[in-house]
């Protein structure tokens, strides 16, 4: 039996339709490896980025009413999206540094009748998996080895920027490894931080399309059959525009992108519907499908 | 040919501002190394990439930084943030920039970024989360309503696979997360 690990988890508002494929994936995949994620309740947007050039302390007050709400549980708190995991770290981090700041936040956060001590802990998901868990735990479920299969880590900005580690900045390696102990082959991929434009695909797409472009045909360049990523932003920048992509680059950038907690699961023996596969928008049966399941 | 405006009393008034961000002093350290410029994904769509800005901001020239798009442009990938030697923490510095001419009113009226800024923090404000069609919605109304034609076909297919979200979900606690936020600065209003 695994021992029971707990978390608070924060799925944010991307993941309750849009992107619930990555929540799904998500709480199926931890109930495999007995982790147990309680869902804060009544959580709020985090601010996202678009919120700090409007009102920078208000989105403070927006974050520190998430983590008043999970120090309730005193566990540290797990996000999988890597936008509200910069956001409540870096929320978490000023109030802990700037006493002026934390006095006038969580002065705001009595009007409403809460209070923030500065007890949570931001984790992002696959830090936890990776740190937390490690290779044991994790391969020890792998029923469907990713044998062969090589796939593009894309982890964006946000997971190793600015709050992951120094060797996080750049070149993050925890997905990687988690690919390689489930049996497949991290693909060499320059770009696996580099941004895919964010919000930029709304305001400004003729850049956001240039920078996803760059991102999927490094991916196919490097030879991998997928890529799997871990911020639901990057996963619909990525998923969402391959046609007008491709024309842009001028050569076909298609290729399957999944979330990580979807190769996982796969790996882990779980079904198409635990996964929520139909929501995927671009050949994930390539990927998949075609290699079967042993459960 | 632009014209160079260097107003003191509000450059410093800004400098200060943006010196009190946390790290924020460190704009000082600045050696014009340009580690930023060359990180940034967006600096070749910038009429100054962000090593000008801070020149520009440091020297006063004020309609660099606000007039022109630089500072609507930064994507929040945090890349110079990292890189940079003196430890500027410049994607901060991008935000509150923006905030700054928000509020003193020194942008050109016709940034998107603005509009999008605003729609979300609006439409967050009046559910406690997010409700990305209404949101995306208003703002292709309020700014090019054509570019919503763009849109169509990763709409059809998002609601294809019933992933458009089209009912805003509106958090319990409000009506004390409206109190929280009118009690830090910028008061009650929406934007």
């Amino acid at each position: 039996m695994e021992a029971e690990r707990k978390y608070s988890y924060y799925p944010g508002c991307s993941l309750m339709v849009t992107n619930r494929s990555y929540d799904i994936s998500t709480r199926n995949v931890a109930a495999v490896l007995g982790i147990e994620m309680a869902e804060i309740e009544d959580w709020n947007c985090c601010g996202a980025t678009a919120y700090y050039p409007v009102r920078e302390k208000r989105s403070y007050v927006l974050s520190a009413r998430n983590l008043s709400i999970a120090e309730r549980n005193s566990t540290d708190l797990i996000t999988v999206c890597s936008g509200c995991y910069a956001v409540l770290k870096k929320t978490d981090k000023y109030l802990s540094e700037d006493e002026e700041l934390r006095e006038e936040i969580r002065a705001a956060l009595r009007e409403g009748g809460m209070d923030y001590e500065g007890k949570v802990k931001v984790r992002h998901f696959l830090e936890v998996l990776t740190k937390d868990l490690g290779e044991e735990a994790v391969r020890r479920h792998v029923v469907n080895s990713l044998d062969g299969m090589k796939v593009a880590p894309y982890y964006g900005c946000l997971f190793g920027r600015p709050f992951g580690g120094r060797d996080e900045f750049e070149f993050p390696e925890a997905m990687d490894d988690l690919i390689r102990w489930l049996g497949g082959e991290p693909a060499p991929f320059p770009l696996k931080s580099k941004c895919c434009g964010g919000m930029l695909m709304t305001t400004q797409p003729d850049m956001a399309l240039n920078m996803t472009g760059k991102i999927l045909r490094n991916a196919k360049s490097c030879g991998a059959v997928c890529i799997a990523t871990c911020c639901p932003l990057c996963q619909i920048n990525l998923e969402g525009y391959q046609g007008k992509v491709s024309k842009r680059m001028g050569s076909d950038c298609s290729i399957p992108v999944v979330y990580f907690t979807q190769l996982m699961g796969y790996a882990f023996g779980l079904d198409a519907e635990q996964l929520a596969l139909k929501d995927c928008l671009t050949d994930v049966d390539s990927v998949f499908a075609q290699r079967g399941s042993k459960r | 040919m632009e014209v160079t405006t260097v107003n003191e009393d509000l450059g410093r008034a800004l400098l200060e501002r943006v010196m009190s961000i946390p790290n924020g002093h460190k704009i000082k350290a600045c050696q014009q190394c340009g580690a930023c410029s060359a990180s940034c994904p967006s600096s070749y769509a910038m009429e100054y990439s962000p090593r000008e800005i801070i020149a520009a901001l440091r020297a006063g020239v004020l309609n660099r930084v606000f007039e022109s798009s630089t500072v609507w442009l930064c994507a929040s990938c945090y890349l110079c943030t990292v890189r940079c030697p003196a430890g500027i923490p410049f994607t901060d510095v991008m935000y509150e920039l923006k905030a700054m001419g928000i509020e003193k009113g020194l942008y050109k009226k016709d940034q998107h970024n603005i509009k999008m800024a605003r729609t979300f923090t609006r439409t967050v404000e009046k559910y406690g989360r997010n409700a990305e069609v209404e949101m995306i919605l208003k703002y292709y109304l309020t700014t090019n309503p054509l570019k919503l034609l763009g849109q169509t076909s990763l709409a059809l297919k998002l609601l294809m696979k019933g992933r458009l979200d089209l009912f805003p979900h509106r958090i319990k606690g409000l009506a004390e997360l409206k109190k929280m936020v009118a009690a830090v600065e910028g008061g009650s209003n929406g934007s």
